[in-house]
């Protein structure tokens, strides 16, 4: 197990070092000068020449990948060239409002489509059946911005006024403020480093963060305003998992063993739930595990939708502004954090199916 | 055998061939599987009605998708739909879908739109099937460092988010439709690449290749005539729903502004131009977007039947399985 996971470990340097030149080349041939990008249209020669000095931005591409690489390996993503603030910093406001919102999407995926798709499978044929699946097959061919934008126009507009309205945009209501955790607890903060950057991070998961504190107002605000862009999130990926779940059960209750099960006088909640329930899981975690790429796509359309400011706007604005340091790190967080995601599927089959050797 | 032998080389793989019939007999079993799927008959008239629509988009629309009414007609832009049979004024000219910011017909330019989204659907995923069938073939037949190069770069590809890496070589390549079509193009290779090349690791040592190659058949016959038809299957399964999600993703990128630009009537742009007027008027947002879903689940369930037919578990159905 540890040897396997070792050589999964190894296995993904090479991916990761080709998403970093990829990601580098990307960011060097989108056209469209930084200079002129973020100092206007009217820059001079001479101001554009000292902005790409100062950058290191006259360099041969070759210096520059050095360059940026030997900065990763200590924890430097470089300056935002748009904003002049670290990428670490812009990413520890960012991040937390993205891994929110997905494992929101995530979870509600998870705790809908999966019963449901076991529920669909056990009555196969039932109007429970046909009606999720005809539920399923919909909800997969939904765009998420269309229907981020139903939901709004549902429960902004259509329900005003009533205790079901929601708020189609932005993290929190005017006023609401959070208190980080770390000062409610009264703990010293460094200013930079990992540890500043670890609780800052937290703190700015708002809902943990109110979880933590107690702070019941912040709690309920910022879930309120997190419900429809979660739930616009994890329509798509639900339906999947229903699917999904429903077949892989509907395969599993056709074996000899779940029939001896039966043949032994067992209930069919006891046979779903104690045999047939854990080898039907095997292929959907394996597709619960990709939907994470899909939740990532799926936040910069909804994050676009309703005003967040999380990675997805971040790389989408860094493109449009040629803010390379923004796209490169943001994107190489985001393909680390899948690659890594994908390794611990992949790890977690064995736990979760013992007749898997990894070896 | 030896038969077989004296023949001349070309007439000797000929009569070496007995798959044919037995694959003749696999599709027209196929389809006669797919009848009898009730999603995929849903999906395939779905489909059929949107090829019409596409293909009579002209006769159908009543206006041109890209001519502004103003001066034309007594409307504002904007306009709700107005529906003769619903009770809208016989006097008031008849919009079924309303009037978009530049005044003109929404139908118009939602049934043009049919024609954009199935040519992306149709071009975009045959691009990632041809490209993606030649790399997963040549990796799986070839093996060796070959098969490790592609599969290593096939696997940063897949490291990407898809919408993330699609955005980004739309970025580089600049914004349009082609260009959004070729850069979801390169992000779908991948999948169409490891299918065949599984396939064709599974088939590559079997005794009807040999035979073949001891017939003396090159390299390219072997591929495009013994292995190749296996990953036939899967391919047209997962091309079917891939089309479906080339579809939804040219629309995303179409709606931040990347993809279709203006006139061209495609949906997600269409969409993605009047989201801020979807508090006054929602029929311009509500339209387009059921027109992509309607499409995306055409393809999604013909594709799904097709899996259904296809798959080889249910082929020898009441026979029991392992």
């Amino acid at each position: 197990m540890i040897q396997y996971s070792i050589r999964r470990i190894v296995a993904a340097i090479p991916v990761i070092f080709g998403v970093l030149l990829l990601v580098f080349i990307l960011a060097r041939v989108i056209p469209g000068d930084p200079c002129r990008a973020i100092l206007g249209e009217k820059a001079t020669q001479e101001a554009c020449e000292d902005f790409n000095r100062r950058k290191g931005l006259d360099q041969p591409l070759p210096v520059q990948f050095v360059y940026y690489i030997r900065d990763l390996a200590q924890g430097d993503l470089g300056d935002s060239l748009r904003f002049g603030r670290p990428v670490t910093e812009i990413l520890e406001e960012r991040l937390p409002l993205t891994v929110e919102l997905s494992i929101t999407a995530l979870t509600i995926a998870l705790i809908i489509g999966i019963p449901a798709g076991i529920l669909a499978a056990t009555r196969r044929n039932s109007v429970a059946d046909v009606t999720t699946m005809v539920g399923a097959n919909i909800g997969v061919s939904m765009p998420v911005f269309w229907l981020g934008l139903m939901l709004a126009f549902l429960f902004a507009v259509l329900l005003k006024d009533t205790p079901l309205s929601l708020p189609p945009s932005g993290r929190l209501s005017a006023g609401v403020i959070p208190i980080p955790f770390y000062e409610v607890f009264g703990w010293e903060v460094p200013e930079s480093g990992p540890i500043s950057f670890i609780v800052t991070f937290i703190s700015n998961m708002f809902i943990l963060n109110s979880i933590l504190t107690l702070d019941g107002e912040v709690f309920t605000d910022a879930v309120r305003h997190l419900i429809l862009p979660a739930i616009a999130l994890a329509t798509i990926p639900m339906a999947i998992l229903a699917r999904m779940s429903r077949s892989s059960m509907l395969e599993v209750l056709g074996q000899d063993y779940v029939r001896t099960a039966r043949a032994k006088g067992l209930k069919q909640n006891k046979v779903v739930m104690k045999h047939a329930w854990r080898n039907a899981l095997l292929p959907v975690v394996t597709i619960a595990g990709l939907q994470l790429g899909l939740i990532l796509s799926g936040a910069v359309l909804t994050e676009t939708i309703f005003g967040l400011a999380g990675v997805g706007r971040a790389v989408f604005e860094g493109i449009t502004s040629r803010d390379f340091p923004i796209i490169q790190g943001f994107v190489l967080v985001i393909a680390i954090g899948y690659v890594a995601i994908n390794l611990f599927v992949d790890l977690s089959y064995s736990f979760l199916d013992p007749r898997i050797r990894l070896d | 055998m030896s038969t077989v032998t004296e023949l001349p080389l070309d007439d000797a793989l000929e009569t070496a061939d007995i798959g044919d019939y037995k694959s003749n007999s696999l599709w027209r079993l196929t389809l006669r599987r797919l009848f009898k799927q009730r999603s995929a008959i849903v999906g395939g008239i779905i489909l059929l009605v949107l090829i019409f629509t596409a293909i009579f988009a002209d006769f159908i629309a009543p206006y041109d998708p890209t001519d502004s009414l103003i001066g034309d007609e007594p409307v504002k832009k904007r306009d709700a739909p107005c529906i003769h049979l619903l009770g809208c004024p016989e006097d008031q000219p008849q919009h079924i879908m309303g009037l978009d910011g530049n005044v003109r017909d929404v139908f118009s330019r939602v049934v043009h739109g049919t024609r954009v989204s199935l040519r992306v659907g149709f071009l975009t995923v045959g691009f990632a099937v041809i490209v993606g069938t030649f790399l997963g073939a040549v990796s799986g037949f070839f093996g060796g460092w070959t098969d490790n190069t592609i599969m290593r770069v096939l696997d940063v590809v897949l490291a990407f988010p898809f919408l993330i890496l699609a955005i980004a070589i739309v970025s580089v390549l600049g914004p349009g439709l082609t260009n959004t079509m070729l850069a979801i193009a390169i992000v779908s290779i991948p999948a169409y690449a490891r299918v065949v090349r599984s396939s064709v690791l599974s088939v590559r040592e079997q005794a009807y290749v040999e035979a073949s190659r001891a017939l003396g058949a090159s390299n390219f016959q072997i591929l495009l005539q013994r292995i190749l038809p296996n990953a036939l299957p899967p391919l047209i399964v997962i091309a079917t729903l891939g089309i479906a999600t080339a579809i939804l993703d040219t629309a995303a990128l179409s709606f931040i502004g990347l993809g279709a630009q203006e006139p061209t009537p495609e949906w997600g742009a269409m969409l993605g131009r009047e989201r801020n007027q979807l508090f006054s008027a929602p029929h311009l947002v509500i339209f387009p977007g059921l027109a992509i879903m309607i499409t995306v689940l055409a393809f999604n369930l013909l594709g799904d039947g097709l899996r259904d037919a296809l798959d080889p578990r249910l082929v020898h159905a009441g026979v029991k399985q392992e």
